[in-house]
This record gives structure tokens, C-alpha cells and sequence, in this order.
């Protein structure tokens, strides 16, 4: 990797105008920020309905200084690949076409645009925001909804399912780079962005995006809950390049040393409040038995 | 230069002809043959565009969106289901104001199951606020496709060009293929004004609001409905748009003429046959049999059907004693679409032909003269009062 980008050299240009309709504490805002950073000037956006339709502003007003196109919430991988077409004729081939969704956007409704997409090797940057759920339509439970959250459609056993590994299932479709952040590392979010500008092929971010009101916890705490899912090994960091897979800054250097209990990041929360001790055991568990499996492999 | 082949292939020349510079499609009969052409134009550098092979038909118009956003040429093509599932991008295409040209191989809708052709497929879009134009032959499927991407870019409004599934676009007839350079010269290059460019960054499609707000310059902008009543008045005004557009293809090419109407035998006609699509063309033949008898009917098939062109409709059929409206659609639980909207175009006329509604062909059910004919003779010897439901032609229904 390049060398790391520090407060000290992060560009001090700015894409997303200040005082947009973002709730306060919203994570997603960090992670636009930083995303369009790394991105920089030379970039079209595709954008399906998601709390970053709202974040960008009502007509005639938008708050994003980049080329956006919004589009139906099915479609954001097939609009991203006619964006790219359409800079191939117009021989305008170093622009970034980047498509920037929710995890719903993204592993549920949009899964089979982005599945597609991917499978042709298009030339485009996908980057998932996932706060775990509905949130712009008020919380309702979507496929990366964690297990035993609380959403308004799970609304008092919790979320019975797992969440689904959307990231792994885009790497199975074998492109050149998926990785993960979060925006409680918004260095490490810039330098993947930044990186996936200069691999050829399909490029996939999935970023984990702590939302207050979804979530349950004050919006001064986005940070500290975003760490403490890092922490804990509920969320981890890493890449996958051409196939080969590292954990990645401080998901890497959990692997020589002690996890934080996963009930660190559960009592931040409200939306776990349902949990009870045995559902808590069995998910810490499934985290010990993960990061035995990292640490083998690291080995 | 007249070649013999498919309509399919009169299509895909067609889109070739006007330079289309992004193709997306999504395999179905009986549209697939005119995308396997596109694709090979493309692969063989016949022609320079992109061809993006999507895993769905709502993908297909979201590159087709996209592309055109983007300030590119965008064509695709579908039938019967597929269209259903692009609904959602059909109305998304026209809110946004894209000049995308779709070809629509028309196809029966399931369930149950039929690839045979009848018109539910695009009827059923019939409000989205795409411009609807029917081809009856090949020669008007080529000739209908260059004209709709010069159509679609004058009024900023998508069209859709339909022709009969396998009845057109699987047989085989002479036609002739424009030259290039005429159809480079009738087809000027697109140059939108706004398209994604990141030295003018835009943002396209956003939230608006029901009321109408300032932008950050104080001006006043369209609220939602503005925009939607903008919408209707420039498809209404594409009518006369589509009239110019078909004046200039003569001149040009020598063809068309009747932009909205095919009018035949109906100058001195008491009775007139209304249809869409090769139907009309199968109805000259009736038509001829009945004048032989004696039994002064004409036809008139109908070729652009939204924007509807009320005005050119009523003065067709004004002074007829009998309209007889022959549809392969239904609008479920009333009466056919085409009949309903006649009906309504007719309701300005002081002196109101009866009119008759017949429903048939639906998932390709073979239409016969002999039915043909014996239906046209029962409304032109007992014209009755308007009736309520459909009288349908061909049914076999068992006891």
C-alpha cells in the first residue's frame, strides 16, 4: 500500500458543502467526506435512494460539488456501467464512475445490478455504506441487519437471522479489489478509496456507518461505537486483492492482541437491548471462532 | 438500396443507421434477434458504440438512463415481460427527460406463458409518458427508428417504436436501407445541453419538493407538478414536432407522409376500420372483398398512439356512420385502450359516429379474414348505439 495518509497530509479540499440535511452524528457523513476526498474533482457519482438522496439536498439545491446522477433503487450497478459506457465513447476514460449506496441499495434490492456489473468486469467503483438497516425509511431490518437487533420491523425479538457477508459474496465474483472500512477510521477509508482509483476492474468498498437515531446511542458517540465494533472483532477491517486477503490497520494488529468483549459494543446501543445472555455467548462465540480462523491463517 | 430481411434486422439497421452509441439488452422473444444483430454490428465494428449484455431488463434501461444522462445515444429493445419489468425505469427515463429510443417487439403477457404476439405489453405503458409510435412493415420499422431518435432528441421525451412480435419481426420482407450519409444528415449528432460532466458538475433526478423553491441564486424553480405539466405539454406539442420531423423524412427519403394515420379506401368511406400495428394492413384486404360488395368501409391503422393524436383521429373519422375498433389489448374489466381513447377524441364532433369494439389475436390467436370480414359485415349492416363491453372475434369457448 501507499504510504498512509495522516491528518497532517489529508487534502484540505472539500466535495460536500457543510450544513446538509445529514441527522447529527451521522456516520454516513464522515464516510462521504472522506470518500469524495479520495476521490477527488474527476469523479460522477450514481446514487440510488438511500439516506445519501436526502443527504445531498432537495432540488434546486445539492450539497455534493461532483456530478451526481440519482437513480431507481434497483439499479445503481447496471446506471454505474452506463456511466462508464458513455465516458468510453466520449473518450473521457480517466473519470471515476463511483456508485455509492446503502446496504439495502446494495445487498438486497440492488445485489443482482451489482452481481452483473461485477461479473462484466466493469470499470467502476462501488462503495456500500452499510448502517445495517432501513434507516431513510426509519430502521426497518435489511439482509445486514445483525443478529438480535432491534429494528421497527424486528420490534421485539430482535432480528432473528444473521447478517448477510455481502463483501464476500461480491469477492466470489472474483474481482480485483474488495475491502472493507469504517467510518470510525477515516484515514483507513481514505486510503482504500483512494487506492480502488487506481486498480482496473470492478472495485468494492463496504463501510461500516454508525447511524444515531437507527442505532440508539447519542450522536456523540459515532466514533466510539464505530471503533468498538472494530474492536471487538464484530467488524472487521481488511482487503482483498486479486484474491488475497489481509486484515487491515487495526483489525490486523487485533490479531496480537486482546479482543474486547463483544457486550462492549452491545451496551453502547439501544437496538441490542434484546439480546439475552445466551444469544450473547453463542454471537461471541462466532467471533472467537472467526478470529481463530484469522489467526491460523495469518500463521 | 431494397435488401429482403427480418424486422427484426430492419430495426437493428435501423438504430445502426442512427448511430447509437450505447446498446443494453436483456435476451426475449421475440425482440432477440434484432440485440444478437446490434451485438454483432458492435463486435464487428460495424458500428461504434458500446454493448452492454445486462442480466435484466430493468438494468437495460438503467445503462440505457445512464448513458444518456451521461449525453450519449441510448438504445434497447424488449418484449411482453420484459417491458413490465423495466415499468419503474420507463417512468424514471421520461421524468428525467432522456431522448432514449427502445424498439418494442409486441408480445402477450403471462401468465399463462405466450410468446405469441398481441399489444398488452406496450399498451400497458400506454401512460408512462413515452412516445408510442406503431410500425405496420418492415419498411416503417427502419424508417420509424431514425425518425424516433430525431424525434426523441427534438422533444427530450423517450420513444418507443413497436412492432408486431413474429408477424413483423420474424418474417422476412423487402424494404429499403437508407444511406448513411442521409441518415447522418437527417440525424444531426446528440448534443444535449445538460449531461454528468465533472468540469460542470450537476445534480440529476434530485428530491423535489411538492411547492416551488428558490435555488441558491434566489430563482425560482419548478416545484414536482411543474415539472410533470411540462412533461404533457411538450409531449402534446411533439405532435406537431413528429408532423415535421415526417415532413422532413419525405423530402428526404421519400417516404411517409401520414405521421399519425394510415388512412385507406376511407375518402368515401360510411364505415371505417381502426387498428394498430400489421392488423391494419391484414384489413386492406377485407376492406377490398367488402367494397366488391358493394359496402363503402375504408381502414385506418394508427401509427403514433401517445402523444394521441386526437385531432388528426376525429377529422378521420368525422361524417362516418360507423367506427369499428379492432384491438389485440384490453384494458381488463372496461374495453380495449385504443377504443376508449377514440372514443374520447370523437366526443368534440357534433355529429358522433356509432362505434364498435372488438377484441382479438390476444396471445397470438390466429386472426382469419373470413372472422375479419364476417365482423366488419355485422357492424356495417347493424350499426347499434354504443355498447358497453367488447364484442370479441375467434373465441372458442367450450360449453
Amino acid at each position: 500500500m501507499a504510504e498512509k495518509t495522516t491528518t497532517l497530509n489529508l487534502t484540505e479540499e472539500e466535495f460536500v458543502h457543510p450544513g446538509n440535511r445529514a441527522c447529527s452524528g451521522c456516520g454516513l457523513s464522515i464516510v462521504y467526506r472522506m470518500g469524495l476526498k479520495a476521490l477527488g474533482k474527476n469523479t460522477i457519482l450514481v446514487v440510488p435512494p438511500s439516506c445519501l438522496t436526502v443527504l445531498q439536498g432537495l432540488y434546486p439545491v445539492a450539497s455534493t460539488k461532483l456530478p451526481c446522477v440519482n437513480v431507481t433503487f434497483a439499479s445503481t450497478g447496471a446506471a454505474a456501467t452506463g456511466v462508464r459506457a458513455a465516458m468510453k465513447v466520449l473518450g473521457k476514460e480517466n473519470v471515476n464512475v463511483v456508485a455509492w449506496a446503502g446496504d439495502g441499495g446494495t445487498g438486497d434490492i440492488g445485489i443482482q445490478a451489482l452481481s452483473g456489473a461485477c461479473e462484466r468486469g466493469e470499470e467502476i467503483i462501488y462503495i456500500c455504506y452499510d448502517n445495517e438497516a432501513y434507516m431513510n425509511t426509519g430502521v426497518q431490518r435489511s439482509g445486514t441487519t445483525p443478529q438480535g437487533v432491534l429494528t421497527t420491523t424486528t420490534p421485539i425479538k430482535g432480528k432473528l437471522q444473521m447478517k448477510k457477508d455481502v463483501p464476500a459474496i461480491i469477492a466470489a465474483h472474483g474481482i480485483p479489489y474488495v475491502a472493507t472500512a469504517s467510518a470510525a477510521f477515516p484515514l483507513d477509508l481514505y486510503d482504500k478509496v483512494k487506492k480502488s482509483t487506481t486498480i482496473s476492474g470492478p472495485k468494492y468498498i463496504h463501510v461500516h456507518t454508525p447511524c444515531p437515531p437507527g442505532w440508539g446511542f447519542e450522536s456523540r458517540f459515532t466514533i466510539k461505537v464505530g471503533k468498538l465494533a472494530v474492536e471487538t472483532g464484530l467488524f472487521d477491517l481488511y482487503e482483498i486483492e486479486n484474491g488475497t486477503f489481509r486484515l487491515t490497520g487495526p483489525s490486523q494488529r487485533l490479531l496480537e492482541k486482546e479482543r474486547r468483549p463483544v457486550t462492549d459494543y452491545f451496551a453502547t446501543q439501544g437496538r441490542f437491548k434484546s439480546l439475552d445472555s445466551e444469544m450473547v455467548r453463542k454471537i461471541q462465540q462466532q467471533v472467537d471462532a472467526k478470529w481463530a480462523a484469522y489467526k491460523s491463517a495469518a500463521v | 438500396m431494397h435488401i429482403i430481411e427480418s424486422g427484426n434486422v430492419a430495426a437493428a439497421t435501423g438504430v445502426k443507421l442512427a448511430r447509437a452509441q450505447v446498446i443494453a439488452a436483456y435476451p426475449i422473444t421475440p425482440q432477440t434477434p434484432l440485440t444478437e444483430k446490434l451485438s454483432e454490428f458492435v463486435e464487428s465494428g460495424q458500428l461504434d458504440a458500446q454493448y452492454i449484455p445486462v442480466e435484466s431488463e430493468h438494468s437495460a434501461m438503467a445503462v440505457c438512463i445512464a448513458a444518456s444522462t451521461a449525453g450519449t445515444r441510448a438504445f434497447t429493445a424488449t418484449s411482453a415481460n420484459g417491458l413490465l419489468y423495466m415499468n419503474e425505469q420507463l417512468h424514471w427515463a421520461v421524468g428525467a427527460r432522456l431522448p432514449i429510443v427502445m424498439c418494442v417487439a409486441n408480445r402477450g403477457i403471462g401468465a399463462p406463458w405466450t410468446v405469441w404476439n398481441d399489444h398488452q405489453d406496450s399498451m400497458a405503458q400506454r401512460d408512462v409518458g413515452w412516445i408510442q409510435i406503431y410500425a405496420n412493415d418492415h419498411q416503417q420499422i427502419i424508417d420509424s427508428v431514425i425518425k424516433a431518435f430525431r424525434l426523441a432528441e427534438t422533444v427530450s421525451i423517450p420513444v418507443m417504436v413497436c412492432y408486431d412480435g413474429y408477424l413483423l419481426s420474424h418474417t422476412y420482407m423487402p424494404f429499403d436501407r437508407p444511406e448513411q450519409s442521409d441518415v447522418d444528415a437527417f440525424v444531426p449528432a446528440f448534443m444535449p445541453k445538460n449531461f454528468l460532466d465533472p468540469e460542470n458538475p450537476g445534480n440529476f433526478n434530485t428530491v423535489t419538493l411538492p411547492d416551488i423553491r428558490p435555488g441558491v441564486d434566489g430563482v425560482m424553480e419548478p416545484g414536482y407538478i411543474e415539472i410533470r405539466h411540462n412533461l404533457h405539454q411538450d409531449l402534446r406539442a411533439a405532435l406537431e414536432s413528429y408532423e415535421d420531423i415526417d415532413r422532413d423524412f419525405k423530402k428526404a427519403f421519400g417516404r411517409g407522409g401520414t405521421p399519425f394515420v394510415e388512412e385507406y379506401r376511407c375518402d368515401d368511406a360510411r364505415f371505417v376500420a381502426v387498428a394498430i400495428g400489421s392488423l391494419s394492413y391484414q384489413l386492406r384486404d377485407v376492406v377490398d372483398i367488402m367494397r366488391e360488395d358493394g359496402i363503402a368501409i375504408g381502414v385506418m391503422g394508427v401509427q403514433m398512439y401517445r402523444p394521441f393524436p386526437d385531432e388528426a383521429i376525429a377529422q378521420a373519422l368525422s361524417g362516418k356512420e360507423c367506427v369499428i375498433v379492432l384491438e389485440k389489448a384490453l384494458s381488463y374489466g372496461n374495453q380495449g385502450p385504443l377504443y376508449g381513447d377514440i372514443k374520447s377524441a370523437l366526443y368534440r364532433l357534433e355529429d358522433r359516429p356509432v362505434i364498435h369494439n372488438y377484441i382479438l389475436g390476444l396471445g397470438g390467436r390466429e386472426i382469419k379474414t373470413q372472422q375479419l370480414l364476417y365482423a366488419l359485415t355485422e357492424s356495417c349492416t347493424k350499426p347499434q348505439a354504443i355498447e358497453d363491453t367488447p364484442r370479441w372475434i375467434g373465441l372458442k369457448l367450450q360449453e
